[in-house]
Protein backbone atom coordinates (compact mmCIF):
# COMPACT_ATOMS: atom_id res chain seq x y z
CA UNK A 1 0.00 0.00 0.00
CA UNK A 2 1.26 3.48 -0.63
CA UNK A 3 1.93 5.54 2.37
CA UNK A 4 -0.02 7.94 3.40
CA UNK A 5 0.71 11.79 3.25
CA UNK A 6 -0.06 13.91 6.33
CA UNK A 7 0.25 17.61 6.94
CA UNK A 8 0.13 19.25 10.44
CA UNK A 9 -0.57 22.91 10.66
CA UNK A 10 -0.98 25.29 13.74
CA UNK A 11 -2.97 28.59 13.26
CA UNK A 12 -3.69 30.78 16.13
CA UNK A 13 -2.17 28.19 18.83
CA UNK A 14 0.25 27.67 22.35
CA UNK A 15 1.79 25.46 20.25
CA UNK A 16 0.72 22.60 22.99
CA UNK A 17 -1.10 20.64 20.42
CA UNK A 18 2.12 20.13 18.61
CA UNK A 19 3.75 18.88 21.52
CA UNK A 20 0.49 16.66 22.18
CA UNK A 21 1.80 15.16 18.81
CA UNK A 22 5.40 14.93 19.75
CA UNK A 23 4.08 13.43 22.96
CA UNK A 24 3.09 9.84 21.46
CA UNK A 25 6.81 9.44 22.06
CA UNK A 26 7.92 6.24 19.95
CA UNK A 27 5.11 5.63 18.82
CA UNK A 28 5.71 8.67 16.36
CA UNK A 29 7.88 6.11 14.55
CA UNK A 30 4.68 3.93 13.66
CA UNK A 31 3.02 7.35 12.47
CA UNK A 32 6.03 7.93 10.05
CA UNK A 33 5.97 4.20 8.73
CA UNK A 34 2.68 4.61 8.37
CA UNK A 35 2.77 8.54 6.65
CA UNK A 36 4.71 11.12 4.79
CA UNK A 37 4.76 13.61 7.03
CA UNK A 38 4.36 16.51 4.04
CA UNK A 39 3.95 19.60 5.95
CA UNK A 40 4.69 20.14 9.54
CA UNK A 41 6.25 24.08 10.12
CA UNK A 42 6.65 23.87 13.59
CA UNK A 43 9.24 20.79 12.83
CA UNK A 44 10.28 21.13 9.38
CA UNK A 45 11.26 24.03 6.67
CA UNK A 46 8.37 24.23 5.15
CA UNK A 47 7.47 27.61 2.51
CA UNK A 48 3.54 28.67 1.60
CA UNK A 49 5.22 28.05 -1.96
CA UNK A 50 5.62 24.57 -1.32
CA UNK A 51 2.40 23.59 -0.35
CA UNK A 52 1.06 25.95 -3.36
CA UNK A 53 2.93 23.95 -5.64
CA UNK A 54 1.43 20.57 -4.56
CA UNK A 55 -1.57 19.31 -6.12
CA UNK A 56 -4.93 19.43 -5.14
CA UNK A 57 -6.25 17.09 -2.63
CA UNK A 58 -3.03 15.03 -2.45
CA UNK A 59 -2.44 15.40 1.48
CA UNK A 60 -4.62 12.36 2.67
CA UNK A 61 -4.91 14.15 6.12
CA UNK A 62 -4.79 17.42 7.59
CA UNK A 63 -4.59 17.72 11.47
CA UNK A 64 -5.23 21.32 11.75
CA UNK A 65 -4.58 23.12 15.08
CA UNK A 66 -5.32 26.40 16.69
CA UNK A 67 -8.29 29.18 16.13
CA UNK A 68 -8.83 31.67 13.13
CA UNK A 69 -7.34 34.78 14.73
CA UNK A 70 -6.22 36.43 11.50
CA UNK A 71 -6.36 36.76 7.86
CA UNK A 72 -3.29 34.32 7.57
CA UNK A 73 -4.74 31.72 9.51
CA UNK A 74 -7.92 31.76 7.84
CA UNK A 75 -5.82 31.67 4.11
CA UNK A 76 -3.84 28.74 5.43
CA UNK A 77 -7.07 26.84 6.21
CA UNK A 78 -8.37 27.44 2.61
CA UNK A 79 -5.12 26.38 0.53
CA UNK A 80 -4.86 23.27 3.22
CA UNK A 81 -8.44 22.42 2.69
CA UNK A 82 -7.99 22.51 -1.18
CA UNK A 83 -4.77 20.43 -0.48
CA UNK A 84 -6.43 18.04 1.47
CA UNK A 85 -8.53 14.89 1.47
CA UNK A 86 -9.55 14.46 5.15
CA UNK A 87 -9.37 17.58 7.14
CA UNK A 88 -9.58 16.93 10.94
CA UNK A 89 -9.86 19.38 13.30
CA UNK A 90 -6.92 19.13 16.01
CA UNK A 91 -7.45 20.31 19.71
CA UNK A 92 -10.00 22.61 21.31
CA UNK A 93 -8.78 25.56 19.47
CA UNK A 94 -9.51 24.53 16.30
CA UNK A 95 -13.02 22.61 17.57
CA UNK A 96 -14.59 25.34 19.80
CA UNK A 97 -12.02 28.71 19.55
CA UNK A 98 -10.60 26.94 22.52
CA UNK A 99 -8.67 29.75 25.57
CA UNK A 100 -8.30 32.35 22.84
CA UNK A 101 -11.65 32.41 22.06
CA UNK A 102 -12.40 34.35 25.08
CA UNK A 103 -10.83 37.17 23.29
CA UNK A 104 -14.50 37.33 22.07
CA UNK A 105 -15.75 39.47 25.14
CA UNK A 106 -13.26 42.23 23.48
CA UNK A 107 -12.37 43.04 20.07
CA UNK A 108 -8.93 44.36 18.21
CA UNK A 109 -9.39 47.47 19.02
CA UNK A 110 -9.17 46.79 22.39
CA UNK A 111 -7.01 44.01 22.46
CA UNK A 112 -3.98 46.60 20.68
CA UNK A 113 -4.51 49.22 22.89
CA UNK A 114 -4.24 47.04 25.88
CA UNK A 115 -1.34 45.04 24.51
CA UNK A 116 1.14 48.04 22.69
CA UNK A 117 -0.20 50.78 25.53
CA UNK A 118 -1.68 49.65 28.56
CA UNK A 119 0.28 46.46 30.35
CA UNK A 120 2.66 47.73 33.32
CA UNK A 121 5.74 46.72 30.65
CA UNK A 122 5.18 48.75 27.39
CA UNK A 123 6.63 51.56 27.04
CA UNK A 124 5.63 53.07 24.12
CA UNK A 125 5.10 56.66 24.30
CA UNK A 126 4.70 57.09 20.56
CA UNK A 127 1.93 54.71 20.57
CA UNK A 128 3.53 52.77 17.75
CA UNK A 129 1.29 49.65 16.47
CA UNK A 130 1.56 47.33 13.98
CA UNK A 131 0.44 48.18 10.48
CA UNK A 132 -1.43 46.07 8.40
CA UNK A 133 0.53 47.97 5.42
CA UNK A 134 3.59 49.98 5.71
CA UNK A 135 6.63 51.74 3.47
CA UNK A 136 9.61 51.13 4.18
CA UNK A 137 13.05 51.97 2.51
CA UNK A 138 13.18 48.72 1.86
CA UNK A 139 9.97 48.47 0.06
CA UNK A 140 6.29 47.63 0.84
CA UNK A 141 6.11 45.36 4.00
CA UNK A 142 2.36 43.51 4.67
CA UNK A 143 0.69 41.82 7.81
CA UNK A 144 -1.97 39.69 7.49
CA UNK A 145 -5.60 41.51 9.65
CA UNK A 146 -6.24 40.61 13.46
CA UNK A 147 -10.13 40.09 13.53
CA UNK A 148 -12.09 41.46 15.58
CA UNK A 149 -12.95 37.81 16.87
CA UNK A 150 -11.66 33.98 16.58
CA UNK A 151 -13.44 31.73 14.89
CA UNK A 152 -13.15 28.16 15.27
CA UNK A 153 -12.25 25.93 11.98
CA UNK A 154 -15.28 25.44 10.76
CA UNK A 155 -16.44 28.61 10.25
CA UNK A 156 -14.03 28.94 7.31
CA UNK A 157 -13.51 25.79 5.93
CA UNK A 158 -15.17 22.19 6.04
CA UNK A 159 -13.89 19.74 8.49
CA UNK A 160 -14.39 16.62 8.38
CA UNK A 161 -13.55 15.64 11.93
CA UNK A 162 -13.24 16.89 15.08
CA UNK A 163 -10.43 15.86 17.89
CA UNK A 164 -11.34 17.43 20.82
CA UNK A 165 -8.90 18.15 23.88
CA UNK A 166 -6.33 21.07 25.30
CA UNK A 167 -4.58 19.40 23.86
CA UNK A 168 -6.03 16.20 22.80
CA UNK A 169 -4.59 13.09 24.67
CA UNK A 170 -2.22 10.92 23.21
CA UNK A 171 -4.26 7.73 22.96
CA UNK A 172 -7.29 9.24 21.36
CA UNK A 173 -4.59 10.73 18.47
CA UNK A 174 -3.26 7.13 18.00
CA UNK A 175 -7.12 6.16 17.52
CA UNK A 176 -7.53 8.69 15.11
CA UNK A 177 -4.58 7.57 13.50
CA UNK A 178 -5.42 4.22 13.37
CA UNK A 179 -8.86 4.33 12.25
CA UNK A 180 -7.09 6.45 9.17
CA UNK A 181 -4.65 3.11 8.44
CA UNK A 182 -7.11 0.89 8.54
CA UNK A 183 -9.69 2.92 6.77
CA UNK A 184 -12.17 2.46 9.72
CA UNK A 185 -13.34 6.06 10.25
CA UNK A 186 -16.53 6.72 11.58
CA UNK A 187 -19.55 8.66 9.52
CA UNK A 188 -18.20 12.55 7.86
CA UNK A 189 -18.81 15.64 11.37
CA UNK A 190 -18.02 13.17 13.81
CA UNK A 191 -16.23 13.75 17.11
CA UNK A 192 -13.42 11.23 18.09
CA UNK A 193 -14.23 11.22 21.27
CA UNK A 194 -17.05 10.00 23.33
CA UNK A 195 -20.83 10.93 22.94
CA UNK A 196 -21.89 11.22 26.68
CA UNK A 197 -20.94 13.35 29.10
CA UNK A 198 -17.76 13.19 31.51
CA UNK A 199 -19.90 12.38 34.32
CA UNK A 200 -21.23 9.63 33.11
CA UNK A 201 -17.98 8.32 33.03
CA UNK A 202 -16.64 9.27 35.89
CA UNK A 203 -16.64 7.06 38.56
CA UNK A 204 -16.58 9.02 42.05
CA UNK A 205 -19.60 8.19 44.34
CA UNK A 206 -21.90 10.88 43.50
CA UNK A 207 -25.38 11.17 45.86
CA UNK A 208 -26.78 14.19 46.93
CA UNK A 209 -28.06 16.78 44.41
CA UNK A 210 -27.40 20.03 46.33
CA UNK A 211 -24.47 21.86 47.14
CA UNK A 212 -24.46 24.70 49.94
CA UNK A 213 -21.77 26.44 48.40
CA UNK A 214 -19.04 26.68 46.01
CA UNK A 215 -14.98 26.60 46.81
CA UNK A 216 -12.06 27.28 45.30
CA UNK A 217 -9.93 24.57 44.58
CA UNK A 218 -7.32 26.16 46.81
CA UNK A 219 -9.85 26.08 49.88
CA UNK A 220 -10.18 22.68 50.53
CA UNK A 221 -8.42 19.30 49.65
CA UNK A 222 -11.25 16.94 47.82
CA UNK A 223 -11.81 13.27 48.69
CA UNK A 224 -10.87 11.67 45.70
CA UNK A 225 -13.74 8.96 46.28
CA UNK A 226 -16.33 11.40 46.14
CA UNK A 227 -17.68 14.05 42.99
CA UNK A 228 -15.56 16.95 43.20
CA UNK A 229 -19.00 18.84 42.28
CA UNK A 230 -20.48 17.55 45.34
CA UNK A 231 -17.94 18.73 47.72
CA UNK A 232 -17.94 22.63 46.16
CA UNK A 233 -15.42 22.12 43.58
CA UNK A 234 -17.00 23.43 40.30
CA UNK A 235 -16.00 20.67 37.93
CA UNK A 236 -17.10 20.68 33.98
CA UNK A 237 -18.10 17.39 33.90
CA UNK A 238 -21.97 17.88 33.68
CA UNK A 239 -21.41 19.82 29.98
CA UNK A 240 -18.54 18.09 28.93
CA UNK A 241 -18.12 15.28 26.13
CA UNK A 242 -16.35 12.28 27.68
CA UNK A 243 -13.20 10.29 26.31
CA UNK A 244 -10.07 12.33 27.76
CA UNK A 245 -9.62 9.32 30.30
CA UNK A 246 -10.38 11.47 33.13
CA UNK A 247 -7.11 13.70 33.12
CA UNK A 248 -7.97 16.38 35.58
CA UNK A 249 -10.38 14.04 37.80
CA UNK A 250 -7.79 12.03 38.17
CA UNK A 251 -5.27 14.29 39.39
CA UNK A 252 -8.23 15.34 41.69
CA UNK A 253 -8.62 18.64 39.81
CA UNK A 254 -12.43 19.81 38.41
CA UNK A 255 -12.72 19.69 35.07
CA UNK A 256 -12.68 22.84 33.02
CA UNK A 257 -14.26 21.53 30.09
CA UNK A 258 -12.14 21.21 27.28
CA UNK A 259 -13.71 18.59 25.90
CA UNK A 260 -16.42 20.55 24.23
CA UNK A 261 -19.82 19.73 24.16
CA UNK A 262 -21.27 16.17 24.52
CA UNK A 263 -22.96 15.30 21.58
CA UNK A 264 -26.51 16.84 21.07
CA UNK A 265 -25.68 19.98 23.19
CA UNK A 266 -25.79 22.79 21.71
CA UNK A 267 -24.12 25.61 23.75
CA UNK A 268 -21.39 23.99 26.40
CA UNK A 269 -21.55 27.31 28.55
CA UNK A 270 -25.22 27.50 28.75
CA UNK A 271 -25.72 23.79 30.15
CA UNK A 272 -22.69 24.32 32.40
CA UNK A 273 -24.21 27.31 34.14
CA UNK A 274 -27.53 25.46 34.28
CA UNK A 275 -26.02 23.06 36.11
CA UNK A 276 -24.04 24.30 38.55
CA UNK A 277 -26.58 27.42 39.16
CA UNK A 278 -28.96 25.00 39.72
CA UNK A 279 -27.29 22.62 42.32
CA UNK A 280 -26.26 25.31 44.53
CA UNK A 281 -28.61 26.17 47.24
CA UNK A 282 -29.16 29.65 47.69
CA UNK A 283 -32.24 31.62 49.23
CA UNK A 284 -31.53 35.09 48.07
CA UNK A 285 -29.29 37.52 47.24
CA UNK A 286 -27.36 37.85 50.49
CA UNK A 287 -25.91 34.38 50.01
CA UNK A 288 -24.45 34.92 46.70
CA UNK A 289 -21.23 35.34 48.41
CA UNK A 290 -21.65 31.46 49.16
CA UNK A 291 -21.24 30.43 44.89
CA UNK A 292 -18.65 33.01 44.35
CA UNK A 293 -16.17 31.06 42.12
CA UNK A 294 -19.52 30.93 40.02
CA UNK A 295 -20.47 34.57 39.85
CA UNK A 296 -17.46 36.61 39.68
CA UNK A 297 -16.92 35.66 35.91
CA UNK A 298 -19.31 32.83 34.85
CA UNK A 299 -18.87 33.33 31.35
CA UNK A 300 -15.19 33.15 31.49
CA UNK A 301 -15.73 29.88 33.40
CA UNK A 302 -18.34 28.06 31.37
CA UNK A 303 -17.36 29.06 28.21
CA UNK A 304 -13.44 28.57 28.87
CA UNK A 305 -12.53 26.56 25.39
CA UNK A 306 -15.97 27.14 23.71
CA UNK A 307 -17.07 30.31 23.25
CA UNK A 308 -16.94 30.99 19.84
CA UNK A 309 -18.85 27.54 19.64
CA UNK A 310 -21.60 29.36 22.04
CA UNK A 311 -24.68 30.09 20.38
CA UNK A 312 -24.05 34.66 20.80
CA UNK A 313 -20.36 33.49 19.96
CA UNK A 314 -18.82 37.07 20.87
CA UNK A 315 -19.72 40.06 23.15
CA UNK A 316 -22.66 41.59 21.72
CA UNK A 317 -20.94 45.45 20.65
CA UNK A 318 -18.39 43.15 18.51
CA UNK A 319 -18.88 42.83 15.06
CA UNK A 320 -18.11 39.80 13.99
CA UNK A 321 -15.11 40.25 11.18
CA UNK B 1 -40.40 59.89 21.40
CA UNK B 2 -38.95 56.97 19.57
CA UNK B 3 -41.86 54.52 18.25
CA UNK B 4 -39.78 51.35 19.30
CA UNK B 5 -42.06 48.83 19.97
CA UNK B 6 -39.80 46.01 21.79
CA UNK B 7 -40.24 42.51 21.64
CA UNK B 8 -40.28 40.33 25.03
CA UNK B 9 -40.68 37.31 25.29
CA UNK B 10 -42.37 35.48 28.23
CA UNK B 11 -41.88 32.22 29.90
CA UNK B 12 -44.76 31.29 32.04
CA UNK B 13 -45.99 28.26 34.18
CA UNK B 14 -48.53 26.22 33.30
CA UNK B 15 -49.92 26.02 36.59
CA UNK B 16 -49.70 29.54 38.07
CA UNK B 17 -48.74 32.29 35.53
CA UNK B 18 -50.43 30.87 32.56
CA UNK B 19 -53.68 31.16 34.24
CA UNK B 20 -53.08 34.71 36.01
CA UNK B 21 -51.99 35.94 32.22
CA UNK B 22 -55.45 33.81 31.38
CA UNK B 23 -57.26 36.00 34.32
CA UNK B 24 -55.77 38.79 32.59
CA UNK B 25 -57.29 38.17 29.28
CA UNK B 26 -60.69 37.21 31.00
CA UNK B 27 -60.91 39.93 32.67
CA UNK B 28 -60.53 41.99 29.80
CA UNK B 29 -57.77 43.87 30.95
CA UNK B 30 -56.17 46.13 28.54
CA UNK B 31 -52.25 45.77 28.69
CA UNK B 32 -49.07 46.13 26.33
CA UNK B 33 -49.06 44.36 23.30
CA UNK B 34 -45.06 43.27 23.26
CA UNK B 35 -44.86 40.25 25.67
CA UNK B 36 -44.98 36.68 23.53
CA UNK B 37 -46.20 33.55 25.74
CA UNK B 38 -44.53 30.81 26.04
CA UNK B 39 -46.28 27.78 27.95
CA UNK B 40 -43.90 26.44 30.21
CA UNK B 41 -44.98 23.26 32.73
CA UNK B 42 -43.03 25.20 34.92
CA UNK B 43 -40.70 27.77 35.33
CA UNK B 44 -38.01 24.99 36.74
CA UNK B 45 -37.92 23.98 33.16
CA UNK B 46 -36.67 27.21 31.95
CA UNK B 47 -32.82 27.05 31.51
CA UNK B 48 -30.40 29.71 30.53
CA UNK B 49 -29.74 28.28 27.14
CA UNK B 50 -33.78 29.55 26.29
CA UNK B 51 -33.07 32.76 27.36
CA UNK B 52 -29.67 33.27 25.62
CA UNK B 53 -31.70 31.71 22.53
CA UNK B 54 -34.30 34.35 23.01
CA UNK B 55 -31.66 37.25 22.97
CA UNK B 56 -30.26 36.02 19.93
CA UNK B 57 -33.21 35.42 17.80
CA UNK B 58 -33.93 39.43 18.67
CA UNK B 59 -35.90 39.34 21.97
CA UNK B 60 -35.13 42.95 23.75
CA UNK B 61 -36.22 41.48 26.76
CA UNK B 62 -37.41 38.13 28.69
CA UNK B 63 -39.58 37.89 31.55
CA UNK B 64 -39.86 34.69 33.87
CA UNK B 65 -43.05 34.06 35.40
CA UNK B 66 -43.40 31.07 38.22
CA UNK B 67 -45.59 30.28 40.91
CA UNK B 68 -44.80 32.16 44.34
CA UNK B 69 -41.99 30.28 46.42
CA UNK B 70 -43.79 27.35 48.16
CA UNK B 71 -46.64 27.04 45.49
CA UNK B 72 -44.97 25.32 42.48
CA UNK B 73 -46.97 22.22 41.18
CA UNK B 74 -43.87 20.56 41.27
CA UNK B 75 -42.85 21.90 45.15
CA UNK B 76 -39.34 23.30 44.01
CA UNK B 77 -39.31 24.38 40.07
CA UNK B 78 -39.00 27.86 40.87
CA UNK B 79 -36.33 27.87 43.32
CA UNK B 80 -34.24 26.45 40.44
CA UNK B 81 -35.12 29.02 38.39
CA UNK B 82 -34.29 31.46 41.28
CA UNK B 83 -30.77 30.13 41.55
CA UNK B 84 -30.06 30.00 38.09
CA UNK B 85 -30.95 33.77 37.37
CA UNK B 86 -27.77 35.57 38.75
CA UNK B 87 -25.18 33.90 37.75
CA UNK B 88 -27.36 34.13 34.16
CA UNK B 89 -27.74 38.11 34.78
CA UNK B 90 -23.80 38.51 35.33
CA UNK B 91 -23.02 36.41 32.49
CA UNK B 92 -25.55 38.09 30.50
CA UNK B 93 -23.90 41.41 31.46
CA UNK B 94 -20.74 39.70 30.23
CA UNK B 95 -21.86 39.73 26.78
CA UNK B 96 -23.12 43.13 26.62
CA UNK B 97 -26.82 42.30 27.33
CA UNK B 98 -27.86 44.76 30.15
CA UNK B 99 -29.42 42.10 33.42
CA UNK B 100 -32.22 44.38 33.12
CA UNK B 101 -33.43 42.68 30.00
CA UNK B 102 -34.54 39.79 32.34
CA UNK B 103 -36.63 40.03 34.94
CA UNK B 104 -38.15 37.11 37.13
CA UNK B 105 -41.36 37.51 38.89
CA UNK B 106 -43.66 35.31 41.12
CA UNK B 107 -47.27 35.50 39.59
CA UNK B 108 -50.64 33.12 40.61
CA UNK B 109 -53.33 31.75 39.04
CA UNK B 110 -55.48 35.09 41.10
CA UNK B 111 -53.04 37.59 40.14
CA UNK B 112 -54.23 38.57 36.67
CA UNK B 113 -54.14 42.34 37.03
CA UNK B 114 -50.77 42.18 38.56
CA UNK B 115 -49.61 40.23 35.54
CA UNK B 116 -50.93 43.22 33.24
CA UNK B 117 -48.97 45.61 35.29
CA UNK B 118 -45.86 43.36 35.17
CA UNK B 119 -46.21 43.39 31.78
CA UNK B 120 -46.98 47.13 31.35
CA UNK B 121 -43.84 48.53 33.62
CA UNK B 122 -41.59 45.88 31.82
CA UNK B 123 -42.34 46.56 28.47
CA UNK B 124 -41.65 50.53 29.56
CA UNK B 125 -38.62 50.00 30.99
CA UNK B 126 -37.36 47.92 28.11
CA UNK B 127 -38.44 50.92 25.63
CA UNK B 128 -36.57 53.06 27.48
CA UNK B 129 -33.01 50.39 27.03
CA UNK B 130 -34.13 50.61 23.93
CA UNK B 131 -33.25 47.48 21.21
CA UNK B 132 -30.87 45.13 21.99
CA UNK B 133 -27.25 45.46 19.75
S1 LIG C 1 -6.13 23.27 22.19
FE1 LIG C 1 -4.93 23.79 24.01
S2 LIG C 1 -2.94 22.86 23.61
FE2 LIG C 1 -3.99 23.00 21.63
S3 LIG C 1 -3.35 24.96 20.76
FE3 LIG C 1 -5.26 25.31 21.86
S4 LIG C 1 -4.60 26.02 23.89
FE4 LIG C 1 -2.82 25.01 22.95
S1 LIG D 1 -19.13 16.50 38.31
FE1 LIG D 1 -16.98 16.00 37.92
S2 LIG D 1 -16.36 14.74 39.65
FE2 LIG D 1 -18.59 14.79 39.66
S3 LIG D 1 -19.22 12.98 38.49
FE3 LIG D 1 -19.10 14.67 37.04
S4 LIG D 1 -17.03 14.56 36.19
FE4 LIG D 1 -17.04 13.32 38.07
S1 LIG E 1 -11.16 16.45 32.69
FE1 LIG E 1 -12.14 18.06 31.44
S2 LIG E 1 -10.63 19.70 31.27
FE2 LIG E 1 -9.56 17.86 32.01
S3 LIG E 1 -8.79 16.92 30.13
FE3 LIG E 1 -10.77 15.99 30.53
S4 LIG E 1 -12.24 17.22 29.37
FE4 LIG E 1 -10.35 18.39 29.51
S1 LIG F 1 -45.30 24.94 38.35
FE1 LIG F 1 -45.25 27.13 38.51
S2 LIG F 1 -43.16 27.40 39.02
FE2 LIG F 1 -43.27 25.22 39.04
Amino acid sequence: MAKLKFAFYWAATCGGCEEAVVDINEKILDVVNLADIVFWPVALDFKYSHIKAMEDKSIDVCFFNGAIRNEENEQMACLLRQKTRVMVAFGACACFGGIPGLANFTNAEAIFKRVYQETPSTHNPEAVVPQEDFETEEGRLNLPRFYDTVKRLRDVIEVEYFLPGCPPPAELILAAVTAIAENKLPPVGATIAGAKTLCDECDREKDKKVVTEFKRPYEIIPDTRKCLLEQGIICAGPATRAGCGQRCINANMGCRGCFGPPEGVIDQGAALLSALSSICEIKDESELKKIKPLILDPAGLVYRFSLPDSLLKSKRSVISG
Amino acid sequence: MNNFEPKIVGFLCNWCSYRGADLAGTSRLTYAPNLRVIRVMCSGRIEPLFVIKAFKEGADGVLICGCHPGDCHYSEGNYKVMRRVPPLKKMLEQFGIEPERLRVEWVSAAEGERFAEIVNDFTRKISELGPIK
